[in-house]
């Protein structure tokens, strides 16, 4: 029990502290906008990393999801007068919803299903989003209305840092909570045996459903703050190289931690823009890095650094 | 016991599954109630775990009927049975190991937990409670079944005789009416044997009716009320362990070198 | 009426056979090593690129062809060595996205060698549409259908006849074993990469004057082949060749009659109709767990 709550609070205190701490010492609105832009990637990546750090299951869509997520800040106010907050709870609401209406018959089945099932949904999204072009604007685009906060309209990198920091503490806090609750405890369990945890009564189905809805939910959370720091947004946030950029992110920072899914966010935003001096490189440099990385350091950059210290601090104590 | 007996928990009859043609289980039989020790024995590839996936409906039997406390229940899933106070063990392991030996017991109080994924999300006090008394619980279990001592360790980390009696640990952590443990005792030393016997007398002394394969002979007929003899999928004969190991056809069937050679035959 | 459906079911069957063999190629590596490779498609890429290039610096079309082919066998082989087997024993969402990162870096390096224009090749034997029941047929779908049949006989008897091709078989079947018996797996390994690196590459090279290509042309075909791959049935070459052609067909068939916008669409909700009426796939064995 005091272990749980240390790693728990111990979890909290790191990436609060890295946020507070990397916001005191951001120097230019550039440097927030790139900051607001991780922090706003980690929290689709938190909850993608319930899906598939922690249940195991594999989704090749998840950009689908901020995608729609994304859209609904900009077309819920543009076209029906929807207020920006609203419309990122109703986004969050339908992301959540279709989720469970794909993942209900989809989740019974075994095997790469889910993974298909979702890069089938991503194209989707991302196909509406092109064509539907009279109210989406099309592959161009749309701009998105900005949110106004007690009659300001928030537009600064600077806000939109401490808002997305604010939100992947929150969002953290909840994943911690599920995880340790007894459909955290499912989850987690059928990722590593199914038949057993068939056998001890949980339906892995109903679960499974539940952790891909949730999943779908932060993704959605993520695709609205992104499109209101940028302002506008393309048909491009659902693309199945996003879903990628995403699934990369958590395996990067490592599969099963909450840490790590800051840290790979923050390693797959940071670099294509360290990259866009070498632009014609960097579809180049970022397959190579990936690949680089899943080879050397494929249980992730922070569960390799936690066993690294574990090892130097307790030789005696390995197991 | 009669086969008309209104308190037996478990009944299974003239159940039967093929797999390529071959009868792996083919018209078995038996019934137990509430506080028996039933064993089922037999050579490997007799059987004995595919009537375990059977009656746990890991598979959908082709023929026969598995009844749970008088309802049938042979279309239902694993999860529906184990909410009608089913438990099992499984002979290769089937261990959550990414996750602590206290929280491997803990999933197997899933089914007396809520089924409330939004208050689980937003970490409720009721959550908080459930947690606690879920925790309490698998902690004496733990201390039961002699794992106190790894409580907080990584599953993955665990002996193998740790890892078996953590299966059982998990088990009883449903509180189950009917528990079926599929060699508990495989690759356990003698005191750790020993412990595992007491644990099951225990545990059926409690009123829960035991199914039971095992390769120890001695532990089979030490602790059984009835046993079974299964080979090729069917029946040889079912008794109390006297009966059985008197039996001129179970002589038989094993060259006249009596049961005991069994243990030999490890899968 | 029916000379629509014809022209329809021609251009899915087009397509398809292009699904077919990347879902071929996938199935190929996918049974020798356990690796989903996501850069099949960047094959497909390699083989009409390559062609169009050494064509419009005067090679000769066989001879731009044959390179195309070579160009994209070792492609196939640097990618086995150079990013796979380095992580051989990573779980497969590792290697998933390994391969993800191999097609990244093909596209990457397809975008500077080359640009970023659509291209397209001339028909092998012209581009004058035949008149079929009147359903007007390019030659060159001919030569899609006649090259896609010659590549899987070629390769199904690449598998029963030949030595390599069997001990590929075996190395699936179980690579302990097949090491024991003296089988290189590395070797082997390798070979299937070239193998399916180069019926992509010719599947490439026999749809561009069709379809044309560029150089992201690869994520969707990959996608398409993986799709195939699975509504036929993970593992089955025959089910990867079905489902690239039925997935063809209601992409063709959907765009003509339904909406051309969405024909992508359809083919995904079509593959996942099927797949919860058959959980394995058209020609997939149904998998029993042991516990």
């Amino acid at each position: 029990m005091a272990r749980l709550i240390n790693n728990r609070w111990a979890e909290l205190a790191l990436v609060t502290g890295l946020i507070v701490l990397a916001g005191l010492l951001l120097p230019s609105n550039y440097y927030f906008r790139v900051g607001a832009l991780v922090l706003i990637s980690a929290i689709a990546a938190v909850g993608l990393n319930l899906l598939l750090g922690f249940a195991g299951q594999v989704s090749l869509g998840h950009a689908g999801f901020v995608g729609i997520g994304a859209y609904a800040v900009a077309l819920l106010p543009t076209h029906w007068g929807v207020p920006t907050l609203a419309s990122i709870f109703l986004g969050a609401a339908f992301s959540g919803v279709l989720a469970l209406a794909i993942g209900r018959p989809i989740l019974r089945l075994k095997g790469h299903f889910l993974a298909v099932a979702t890069l089938g949904l991503g194209i989707l999204v991302a196909m509406v989003l092109t064509n539907e072009a009279r109210i989406t604007g099309g592959p161009d685009g749309m701009p998105v209305p900005r949110l106004e906060l007690l009659g300001t309209r928030i537009r600064a990198p600077e806000a939109w840092y401490w808002i997305a920091g604010g939100t992947l503490i929150i969002s953290i806090v909840f994943a911690q909570n599920l995880l340790n609750s007894s459909t955290g405890r499912a989850l987690r369990a059928l990722h590593d045996s199914e038949v057993a945890a068939r056998a001890a009564g949980i339906n892995v189905a109903r679960v499974k459903g539940i952790v891909f809805s949730i999943s779908a939910v932060y993704a959605s959370i993520s695709g609205s703050l992104l499109a209101l720091l940028n302002g506008h947004i393309t048909p491009d946030t659902a693309s199945f190289l996003n879903s990628i950029e995403l699934v990369t992110m958590v395996v990067l920072g490592g599969m099963g931690s909450l840490v790590g899914s800051l840290v790979g966010a923050a390693v797959l935003v940071i670099l294509p823009q360290a990259l866009t001096v070498f632009h014609e490189y960097e579809h180049l440099l970022l397959g190579s890095f990936i690949i680089a990385i899943m080879i050397f350091l494929r249980d992730g950059i922070v569960p390799t650094l936690r066993k690294a210290l574990l090892e130097r601090k307790a030789p005696e104590d390995r197991v | 016991m009669s086969l008309l007996n209104p308190i037996s928990l478990l009944s299974v009859s003239n159940i039967g599954i093929s797999f390529g043609g071959i009868h792996a289980v083919d018209g078995v039989t038996f019934e137990t109630s509430a506080g028996q020790i039933f064993s089922i024995i037999g050579p490997n590839g007799a059987g004995k775990t595919t009537l375990f996936n059977l009656i746990s409906g890991v598979y959908r039997a082709e023929s026969g009927i598995v009844m749970l406390g008088g309802e049938d229940v042979s279309t239902l899933p694993p999860e529906a049975l184990a909410a009608r106070g089913l438990a099992r063990t499984f002979q290769n392991l089937q261990i959550f190991f990414r996750m602590s030996a206290l929280e491997n017991v803990m999933v197997g109080a899933h089914v007396h937990e809520k089924r409330r994924a939004l208050s689980h999300l937003f970490g409720l006090p009721s959550t908080a409670r459930e947690n606690r008394g879920t925790r309490d619980a698998a902690m004496a279990l733990l201390e039961r079944l002699h794992l106190a001592g790894v409580t907080n360790r990584s599953a993955g980390s665990l002996s193998y005789g740790q890892l078996k009696r953590l299966e059982i640990a998990r088990a009883l952590a449903s509180r189950p009416k009917i528990l079926l443990l599929d060699e508990p005792a495989a690759g356990c030393n003698p005191t750790e044997t020993a412990e595992i016997d007491e644990i099951i007398v225990e545990v059926a002394k409690s009123g829960v009716a035991i199914v039971l394969v095992e390769h120890d002979m001695k532990l089979v007929m030490g602790v059984s009320d009835r046993v079974l003899v299964l080979t090729q999928g069917r029946m040889l004969i079912e008794g109390t362990p006297e009966e059985v190991t008197n039996a001129p056809e179970v002589i038989e069937a094993y060259l006249g070198t009596g049961l005991p050679t069994m243990e030999a035959s490890h899968d | 009426m029916l000379a629509q459906f014809l022209q329809f079911t021609m251009s899915g069957l087009t397509v398809g056979a292009v699904y077919a063999i990347v879902g071929l190629g996938f199935t190929i590596i996918y049974n020798a090593s356990g690796v989903l490779n996501f850069a099949q498609g960047e094959f497909v890429m390699i083989g009409g690129m390559v062609t169009v290039f050494a064509v419009a610096a005067g090679v000769p079309l066989p001879l731009a062809i044959l390179l195309a082919i070579a160009v994209a066998a070792i492609v196939g082989v640097a990618l086995h060595r150079l990013a796979i087997e380095p992580a051989k024993d990573a779980s497969p969402v590792v290697l998933i996205i390994i391969t993800i990162g191999g097609a990244l870096v093909i596209r990457g390096i397809a975008q500077i060698v080359f640009d970023k224009q659509l291209h397209k090749l001339p028909g092998f034997s012209g581009d004058t549409p035949v008149n079929f029941m009147g359903a007007s047929i390019l030659p060159q779908a001919l030569w899609v259908l006649g090259g896609s049949a010659l590549i899987v006989t070629l390769v199904t008897l690449f598998f029963a006849k030949t030595m390599i091709g069997k001990a590929v078989l075996a190395t699936a079947a179980n690579r302990l074993a097949a090491q024991l018996v003296g089988v290189n797996t590395s070797v082997i390994l390798a070979i299937s990469f070239a193998l399916s690196a180069t019926i992509g590459a010719i599947a490439g090279i026999l749809v561009t004057p069709i379809t044309f290509t560029n150089y992201e042309v690869g994520t969707m075909l990959a996608l398409k082949g993986f799709a195939a791959l699975v509504l036929g049935g993970l593992g089955s070459p025959a089910g990867a060749i079905l489902g690239g052609m039925v997935l063809g067909l209601c992409e063709s068939l959907s765009a003509g009659y339904l909406s051309s916008t969405y024909k992508d669409a359809f083919a995904f909700l079509v593959m996942i109709a099927v797949l919860l009426v058959m959980p394995s796939g058209l020609l997939g064995k149904p998998s029993a767990e042991r516990v």
